[in-house]
Order: C-alpha cells, then structure tokens, then sequence
C-alpha cells in the first residue's frame, strides 16, 4: 500500500547525481519514472574546517557565530548540473560548469553558500524587480 | 528591465509595471534553473536595499505609551538613522514586537513580549530579557533570537533559518512545520513538539512531551532529558561524531551545554514512511478505495 515504507534509493557517491540526472535507482522510482526524495542529505551539518574566507567575513559582518541559516544550505544536483536552492526566488541557481566541483559534499555546500550570498545580495537578484513591482510600503 | 526607468515605473499601474520588469502570471512549471551565479559576482553581505547600520551606534527608547507598530515604525526609523544596536525598554507584553526585520541588527528588549515576537526576521541579532508568547520567531529566515525565560506554545513555528533559543522551558507544538534553521531549549518542551518537521535541527536539553516529532518528513531533534512519547514516524538514530560536535559547539555558543557534556542526548530522525511524494499515488489510492 501507498506511504508505508520509504521507496527512494540512497545517496552513494557525490557525483550520483551529475552522472545519473534521472535518478531512478530503486524499483518505485523506475516504475513511477520519478526520483523520490533530495538528492544530497539535507541533515548533513557543516564543517567548521572548511569555511572559506568569504564566508569567515560574512559572519563578521553578520554578527554570528557560525553560518547560523547557511547551515541548511547544500550543494544539489538538478538536470545533472550542480545547483543550489534558492528560498528567495523559490528556484534553482545553476553553478557555471566553469567553477570546478571538490570531491566532497562539506567542500561543495561551502562553494554553494559563498555563491548564493553573493548572488541574494546583487542587483541580479529577482527579488530586486519584485520589489519594484510590488512594494508597498 | 533595464531600459524601463524608475521615474516611469512609478507611473505605471502594478500589473503594468510588473510586466514591464519581465514578469508574467504564467505557470512557474519548468522554469527552475532559468539564472545561473555569475562567478565574478562581487563581494556583499547586506540585501541591496538594507539600511547601513553600525552595531557600536545604540540607542534606546520606552515603549510604555507606544503601540505595536509605532514600535516597529521606530524601530525601522532609527534603523535609517544608521543605529546598529537598538534597546526597547517598558514593552510590556506587546505582540508583533520586532517583526520583519531584514538587515543586520542588534536589537535588545528589556521586558517580556506577547505573540508572535519578533517573526519574520531576516538578520537581526534579538535578546529578549523576559518572556514570550506564542509563535516567538515565526517564520523567521536568519539571524539569532536568545530568550532569556519561559516561551509560549509553537514557538519557532515554521521557522525557515536561523538560531531560535529560549533558556527556558517552552510549551507544545515548539517548531511546528519547521523548514531549516535551528531551535534550542534549555528547560522542557511540550507535547507536538516538531510536528510535521520538515527540515531544520531542534535540541531539547530536558524532556520533551508525547508525540514529538510526529509526521516528520525531515530534520533532526535532539533530546537530553526523557522522551515521554515519539509520534507517528519519529525513529531514534544514531548520534555520530559531527553530530555531537554540532551540538557541543551550538550549546556552548549559548551557555546552554550540561556539564556532563551531549554524550546522552537522544537523536530523533524522520523514518520515512510517510513519503508519498510520487505521480502514482493518487491514482493507486482511488483504486484502492
């Protein structure tokens, strides 16, 4: 019966997910010609030891002790490209083929918060256009 | 766009004026990865349109004869004056204190605060030397709100980010529908806690109530004191070295960690049956029904 057990399959390699952009690995998936679930472990908690100096200085800036909301924030896999969540445009960035992907999770979701800073706080943003568009106070 | 000016975007009606800047009411459905980052983007760390504040600039004001959103007007006002840490003295229990702040901030209150305190946040630092009522932090995206006593039922409720703390004890439904970001508790949480949890951590240093974290689809509790009951697909996991170095460190960073140390704490997991996320479902349940 629907929902009794959990059907997806389980995240081995890093780079499952670039190789194989479908993602159909377990019997229900194939069957339903659909992934079940994320595709990176969004339970993953950040190493301390990686941060890059970006965004060292960003929590400076911040006045935070550590990444505090960029802990949940992780390098995905999307249409077999790298690419990170953003909540504020309730999409998927894309990271340009030329930015050249580490060999580990933690070092990659570092590179995907550094990027999406950068990209949140430019005039690139589309919530720069909403805000025009619909602000009202 | 780029060719439509602002004075002339002014001038417009708001449907005119949204599909001037490129936007349509069209269905969203494939359009993830539409932007790429531009990898030569340059380094900021504020929104484009936050006030420049600085933390050592502080100021104060009582809030005994002020409402809840003269308040806020004021907070926003000394916020355009440049004043980085902000302390509201006499708040008497007001509700929707301090919400939807989006920039950096300290902001001090002297007192306890009545519902939904301070949600919507996106950046602020928050110390609030009191208690709260229901719904402290709502919805909040980033920063950190450190409440000095006793919070009300469903605090931190879908919180999406950020580092949501009360010293105290809290009541039930605590991070109901929570989608990220972290809650800690230094006293007991009551019953629901993280009812449909979908992302996020919660740590809970005494007892938690029945059913915690009931319906979970995601995200992790901790518990250090006794579980009085889990909820419908809440499972205990394995507690690994990232994890207790995770918890050792988000503890002390709030003067929260138990002097035997996080060794005993108890994690909490979704068990994933509750998954229904796939096209067939509705077909097979009508066939089954």
């Amino acid at each position: 019966m629907a929902g009794t057990q959990y059907r997806g399959s389980e995240i081995k390699d890093v780079d499952q997910f670039i190789k194989d952009a479908q993602g159909l690995e377990s019997e229900r998936e194939r069957e339903i010609g659909q992934h079940i679930g994320y595709r990176y472990d969004v339970n993953l908690v950040p190493d301390y030891a990686r941060l890059t100096p970006f965004l060292r200085k960003y929590m400076e800036v911040m006045g935070w002790d550590d990444l505090n909301w960029l802990e949940d924030v992780h390098m995905g896999y999307e249409e077999g490209h790298a690419a990170v969540f953003d909540r504020n445009a309730n999409g998927w960035i894309r990271v340009p083929d030329s930015i050249a992907l580490p060999d580990n999770q933690q070092d990659r979701d570092m590179i995907a918060r550094e990027l999406l800073i950068k990209f949140q706080m430019s005039d690139r943003h589309p919530l720069v256009s909403l805000r025009k568009a619909y602000m009202k106070f | 766009m780029a060719s439509v000016s602002d004075a002339r975007l002014r001038e417009m009606a708001q449907e005119e004026r949204a599909h001037a800047l490129g936007m349509t009411t069209e269905q969203l459905t494939g359009r993830s990865m539409f932007i790429e980052f531009d990898p030569e983007a340059e380094e900021r760390f504020t929104y484009p349109w936050a006030p420049e504040v600085d933390f050592n600039k502080r100021t104060e004001f009582d809030s005994s004869e002020m409402s809840s959103t003269e308040v806020n007007q004021e907070i926003r006002r000394l916020m355009a004056e440049g004043f980085g840490t902000i302390v509201i003295q006499n708040p008497r229990g007001k509700h929707s204190v301090g919400v939807g702040i989006l920039s950096r901030l300290n902001l001090i209150v002297e007192g306890s605060l009545g519902y939904f305190a301070t949600g919507l946040i996106d950046g602020p630092n928050v110390r609030i030397n009191g208690r709260v009522g229901w719904s402290c932090g709502e919805n909040m995206m980033s920063g950190t709100i450190v409440v000095a006593k006793n919070a009300g039922s469903t605090f931190g409720a879908a919180l999406r980010g950020g580092d949501l703390v009360c010293m105290g004890s809290v009541g039930s439904r605590t991070g109901i529908d929570m989608k990220g970001g972290t809650i800690i508790v230094g006293g007991d949480t009551g019953a629901f806690s993280g009812f449909m949890m979908q992302r996020g951590r919660m740590i809970v240093c005494g007892n938690a109530g029945k059913n915690l974290g009931d319906s979970m689809y995601d995200g992790t509790i901790y518990v250090g004191g006794e579980i009085r009951e889990l909820g419908v697909d809440a499972v205990p996991a394995e507690l690994n070295d990232l994890d207790r170095a995770w918890l050792r460190r988000k503890l002390i960073q709030y003067g929260l960690l138990p002097e035997r140390g996080v060794d005993h704490f108890t994690k909490i997991v979704a068990g994933k049956q509750l998954w229904n996320y796939d096209n067939l479902e509705p077909s097979e349940k009508k066939l089954i029904l």
